[in-house]
């Protein structure tokens, strides 16, 4: 269960997520600080540790439409944060599979800041108005990377796999 | 079965017989580009092999592509030092195609591939920068990718997990016309599709006016497919990407045109007349936000920008100049000019583009992606507008999130810079 921390509309780009001024910062140990940097009251409630890991952030289509930056995603994953959004853009998608961020497709998702959000593979429940929504399945193919714990270590299986050959 | 394009080549690259949308697929990859991002990769990639005892070498050098673009000159300290570890891979692994802060080779990525021939028909391209869609102007199959997944197509020489995408076909048809061109068709279908419309789909693009479009012109659409959110841009090559590959990119080499069969499916078909398009302007803060130029004209412009891998090529430069020749910036605008690569700085300068435009009072720029992404150069002031020939005008692009980008043609944007406020180059020409 996570409290909904900061509700967004549509195309929320990694423009907003990552400024670009930041790209030359690239560690996952480091982008977390440079999160929504542009939006002053977000980044500071999330350096400053306000706002509680495992939070969520709700929010409209096309989320983390533009650039392929990976920091957007690395630096949500830092304060462990989930994303709740009725569509996300393919980029932002495969890198959130690819680092773990948590994301949950619900397009007819309805939330208020504040509101507590019980996140499962199926169906997003807000507790706080008792509405159940239902959640956009993965591409299966993509299940493989998550069931390795990421990207990293499913292709350092298969240099594995391949080594043994 | 009837295929697509983009399915004959994953097809192809896959070892498959046939394959159609929504099969998942893991195609070779023939080229992997990165630019600054790349120390991210090398990082990723090391991660991969660490505790592992396999000592981390790239599955083929010879098919990285390393440009440096995104902040040329480094903008600082931490820059200079992400450059000199990638320039310090790229001699151990002896990395082929690297192009570092350079006069004569240096540029952006997106005007370097196709420039020096490292794109082909019918390729698998993966680059980890959103607009690599761009290279589907010659035929291949170009897509974006975050810093992790390079890391995995440099270990395994794949693409993992790649579903096959559904296609929208484009057909083109119509003649420009004056100071009507690529950027205004692009600009047209993305405020008709949304920024989203294309999503996990590759946009295909035909018709008489695509088969007349200059390899120049077909980079442009390509580029910006990725704003409606598609995987790929793809034009089918022809004599015209032969003609390009043979006397721009110096080929010599056979070159395999790939074309889609006349019966393939698509999911939807879009018909465009470009006979009656006017200038097309993308509103803030969105690229779908798209407005004929009548819808905006008069309003007042700090900053014109000129350049990147959406229209910083010769044609783009060359429509530029000759609509300031002789005429001056407007007072109270500034102009940056900044040409798609070294090569193009060299013809611009020949041609007498580059005085052209310093006469004019615009400042030249060394190639790259410049202002586009608000990282090293040509910042906004606070309440200040922009009007750029780049492709992204999200709240705070340019790097302040209290200016606005509009984006724009190369001739409306050196239309604008005389009066300083957007205008309709139809009319300013005259």
């Amino acid at each position: 269960m996570g409290k909904v921390v900061a509700l967004f509309g549509d195309d929320i780009s990694t423009d907003v997520i990552y400024p670009g001024r930041y790209m030359a910062t690239v560690l996952p140990s480091e982008t977390p600080q440079f999160a929504f940097a542009n939006e002053k009251e977000l980044n500071k409630a999330l350096t400053s540790g306000e706002i509680p890991k495992g939070s969520v952030l709700v929010a409209g289509n096309n989320f983390g439409c533009g650039s392929s930056r990976e920091q957007a995603v690395s630096c949500l994953v830092g304060y462990d944060l989930a994303v709740v959004a009725k569509g996300i853009a393919r980029i932002f998608l495969q890198n959130s599979i690819n680092l773990g961020l948590k994301i949950f497709i619900v397009p007819e998702i309805e939330a208020s800041e504040g509101d507590e959000l019980e996140l499962g593979l199926e169906a997003v429940v807000n507790n706080t108005t008792g509405k159940t929504f239902a959640v956009e399945k993965l591409p299966a193919a993509r299940q493989a990377i998550i069931d390795a714990g990421g990207l990293v270590a499913y292709t350092r299986k298969r240099v594995l796999e391949a080594a043994a050959r | 079965m009837p295929m697509t394009v983009v399915e004959k080549i994953l097809a192809r690259a896959s070892s498959q017989t046939e394959v159609r949308a929504g099969d998942v697929v893991e195609p070779r990859v023939d080229l992997a580009m990165s630019h600054e991002n790349a120390a991210l990769v090398i990082n990723q990639f090391q991660e991969i092999y660490a505790g592992t005892g396999i000592e981390p070498k790239p599955w083929d050098p010879a098919r990285i592509a390393i440009i440096f673009d995104h902040r040329v000159p480094a903008e600082s300290p931490k820059t200079a030092t992400n450059q000199k570890k990638i320039r310090e891979f790229v001699t151990a692994q002896a990395i082929g195609k690297f192009h570092d802060v350079r006069g004569d080779v240096g540029g952006i990525c997106h005007q370097i591939l196709p420039e020096y021939g490292y794109v082909r028909p019918g390729q698998v391209i993966v680059g980890t920068d959103s607009h690599t869609t761009s290279h589907g102007a010659l035929g291949a199959f170009s897509f974006g990718i975050g810093a992790t997944e390079m890391a995995s197509a440099w270990a395994l020489g794949v693409a993992v997990n790649i579903e096959v995408p559904s296609t929208i076909k484009v057909v083109v048809s119509g003649e420009f016309p004056d100071f009507v061109g690529p950027k205004d068709l692009i600009l047209h279908l993305i405020g008709k599709l949304t920024a989203q419309g294309a999503n996990f789909r590759v946009l295909e693009f035909h018709g008489e006016t695509i088969r007349k479009m200059s390899t120049s012109g077909r980079l442009v659409i390509c580029n910006m497919s990725v704003e409606a959110g598609a995987t790929s841009g793809i034009v089918p090559s022809d004599e015209e990407t032969l003609r390009y590959l043979r006397e721009e990119a110096s080929v010599t080499d056979p070159i395999e045109l790939v074309v889609p069969d006349p019966d393939a499916a698509y999911e939807r078909v879009i018909e465009i007349d470009v006979s009656e398009l006017a200038p097309q302007i993308a509103c803030p803060h969105t690229v779908d936000n798209v407005k004929s130029v009548d819808g905006v004209t008069g309003k007042k412009v700090h900053q014109i920008v000129i350049g990147s891998c959406t229209n910083g090529r010769l044609d783009d430069l060359e429509i530029a100049a000759e609509i300031l020749r002789g005429k001056k910036v407007a007072q109270g605008t500034r102009m940056l000019v900044f040409p798609a690569s070294g090569r193009i700085f060299a013809q611009a300068l020949t041609k007498g583009l580059i005085g052209d435009f310093m006469k004019a009072g615009a400042v030249v720029m060394n190639p790259g992606c410049g202002p586009c992404l608000g990282v090293h150069e040509g910042a906004l002031g606070d309440g200040e507008t922009a009007l750029s020939t780049t492709n992204r005008n999200f709240k705070g692009r340019m790097g302040n999130p209290n200016s606005e980008v509009f984006l724009c043609s190369p001739a409306v944007a050196a239309a604008s810079a005389i009066t300083g406020v957007i205008t309709d180059p139809r009319k300013e020409a005259n």
